[in-house]
């Protein structure tokens, strides 16, 4: 009997150290920073928001992602499609290259990037010449951002491909429907929701990346700085409440896409 | 139309993930050998690398250790309502829509020196943001989810019949977890350590801010990799960043081969 109440004890410690590691580990500074950057109140929220340099950089980074995005959407329907839908030599290397850049840290893809897009490379040399700069210049974030987002969009497309019933297609193809008929009635409706949940995710992951970006960006502020490098410069410079004006924005969005994302799929899994 | 598509996948992999690589690999040998060597030998790469060894060993098992638990409560608990256990789920990704600075920041505003509970523990002593621990917290942050993502979907597959034969053989809860549960979650485990792994060797902006990336102390192998290339060592950094980026592909490797053969026993 005492053995079992102190059973019971332990396990009611147990759970509530689980729960206060899961509540101070990630409940809490998400709380904190939304706390911080309003504790001053709105005004000052506002003010630290519509600062031009920070402004700035948050439309920076949306239109870069957005750019980044669309990039993503056709390389990764095409490389999802082909993966999936033909055979040939050296496809499943392919395949297992695909999670690559979720695999190399984020500083190690930007150090790639810079070498190989540098003034002293020959791509480098070569745009120079034609008299346009990647490295240090808006393309080079796009790259960035491209190369880190890559995988998203493949890997929502694969399943969907893999599931989609082949008697749909042939019984498009029976009724004299044509190969691009088909792919565009049939197939590709099957695809569209792994695209836009890819593409939302890879989305967010362009708001928020900062490593690959920090080294190739240069990060000339009001052309280059994007939102997460910029929060860091201020926090560098002990200006927390700027930084967690900024980041509030950033989080607010990235929150939303991710609402967006799990509520379009449990919605298609309750369809 | 077939060979278009292929060709323009080959040329997209190629471009876009083979160069980058192969520019690497090559890059740590533009000045040899020696030059190769020096970048790893100097002192503060094997400082930083034996930094970022610590974190990824803290955090792994830490990590580990909490993911499996709080994966079993969210999907088994009584204990927790079904709209408490939703929301707990939602909240479990929001480490995945964080920015890692700000990820950081978070850490740096909850405990940093000009914080209540930072100058609190100040006082008591114990330094957080800028030293050890604050590193290993915000790595614990960004990859919280990893290990339950891997863990959840599988125990909810599984479902409870075979656990409550257990029980009602008169198993105690430990014995049922070791000999029931474990075994069958056991790879998806696995899977998550990799991720988390891979994740804390490459963990860059979070902890960054919350290192302050002081040299010989709080320096780790990514924020090294940085440092120097604002130095314009970039011979420096590729030795350091192709030893993180063999790591990380080795890692990827590791997966493929234990998903290969999961699917095959």
């Amino acid at each position: 009997m005492s053995s079992k109440f102190q059973n019971r004890w332990w396990g009611w410690g147990f759970r509530s150290a689980v729960m206060l590691y899961f509540i101070i580990l990630i409940v809490l500074p998400i709380l904190g920073i939304y706390g911080q950057s309003l504790s001053a109140g709105w005004q000052a929220f506002a003010d630290n928001i519509t600062e031009p340099l920070a402004w700035k950089s948050v439309q920076l980074t949306v239109i870069m992602a957005l750019i980044a995005t669309v990039i993503n959407i056709a390389i990764g329907t095409m490389a999802g499609w082909v993966l999936i839908r033909y055979r040939f030599p050296g496809r499943s290397l392919l395949n297992s290259m695909v999670d690559l850049p979720f695999a190399l840290p984020t500083a190690v893809a930007g150090l790639m990037i810079l070498l190989l897009l540098g003034p002293q490379s020959p791509v480098g040399h070569w745009a120079e010449q034609l008299g346009f700069s990647i490295l240090f210049h808006r393309p080079a974030i796009v790259i960035a951002m491209v190369f880190v987002t890559f995988p998203f969009v493949i890997r929502a497309v694969q399943p969907l491909l893999e599931e989609l019933d082949p008697a749909e297609e042939e019984a498009a193809y029976t009724m004299g429907a044509s190969k691009r008929k088909t792919f565009f009635r049939v197939i590709f409706p099957n695809m569209l929701p792994g695209i836009v949940s890819g593409a939302m995710l890879a989305f967010s992951r362009a708001l928020a990346e900062f490593g690959a970006v920090v080294l190739v960006a240069g990060n000339i502020p009001g052309r280059t700085l994007i939102a997460s490098v910029y929060i860091f410069g201020e926090i560098e410079s002990d200006n927390a409440a700027g930084a967690a004006a900024v980041s509030v924005i950033l989080l607010t969005l990235s929150f939303l896409i991710l609402w967006l994302v799990n509520h379009l799929q449990s919605r298609r899994k309750t369809a | 139309m077939r060979r278009l598509w292929i060709g323009l996948t080959f040329l997209v992999f190629a471009l876009l993930l083979g160069a980058p690589v192969v520019r690497i690999a090559m890059g740590a040998w533009d000045e040899g050998w020696r030059g190769f060597a020096n970048g790893l030998t100097r002192p503060e790469a094997v400082h930083a690398l034996a930094m970022t060894g610590l974190i990824v060993a803290a955090v792994t098992v830490i990590n580990t250790f909490f993911g499996v638990i709080f994966s079993m409560y969210l999907v088994r608990a009584a204990w927790l309502g079904p709209r408490l256990k939703k929301l707990l789920n939602s909240i479990v990704d929001l480490p995945f829509a964080v920015s890692p600075v700000i990820g950081g920041l978070m850490i740096v505003l909850l405990l940093g020196p000009d914080s209540a509970l930072g100058g609190l523990l100040g006082a008591a002593g114990i330094k957080i943001v800028y030293a050890l621990p604050g590193m290993i917290l915000a790595t614990l942050f960004v990859t919280f989810p990893l290990v339950i993502r891997e863990v959840m979907p599988v125990l909810q597959e599984i479902g409870t019949q075979q656990e409550e034969a257990a029980s009602m053989l008169g198993a105690y809860g430990w014995t049922t977890f070791r000999r029931v549960t474990w075994p069958q979650i056991r790879w998806s485990v696995v899977y998550g350590v990799v991720l988390t792994v891979a994740r804390s060797l490459g963990e860059f902006g979070a902890v960054l801010v919350v290192s302050g990336n002081i040299l010989f102390k709080t320096q780790t192998a990514t924020t090294l990799v940085y440092q120097d290339v604002e130095n314009f060592s970039l011979t420096s950094a590729n030795a350091v960043a192709l030893v993180l980026a063999a790591g990380s592909v080795a890692l990827l490797l590791l997966m493929e081969w234990a998903k290969s053969r999961q699917k095959h026993v």
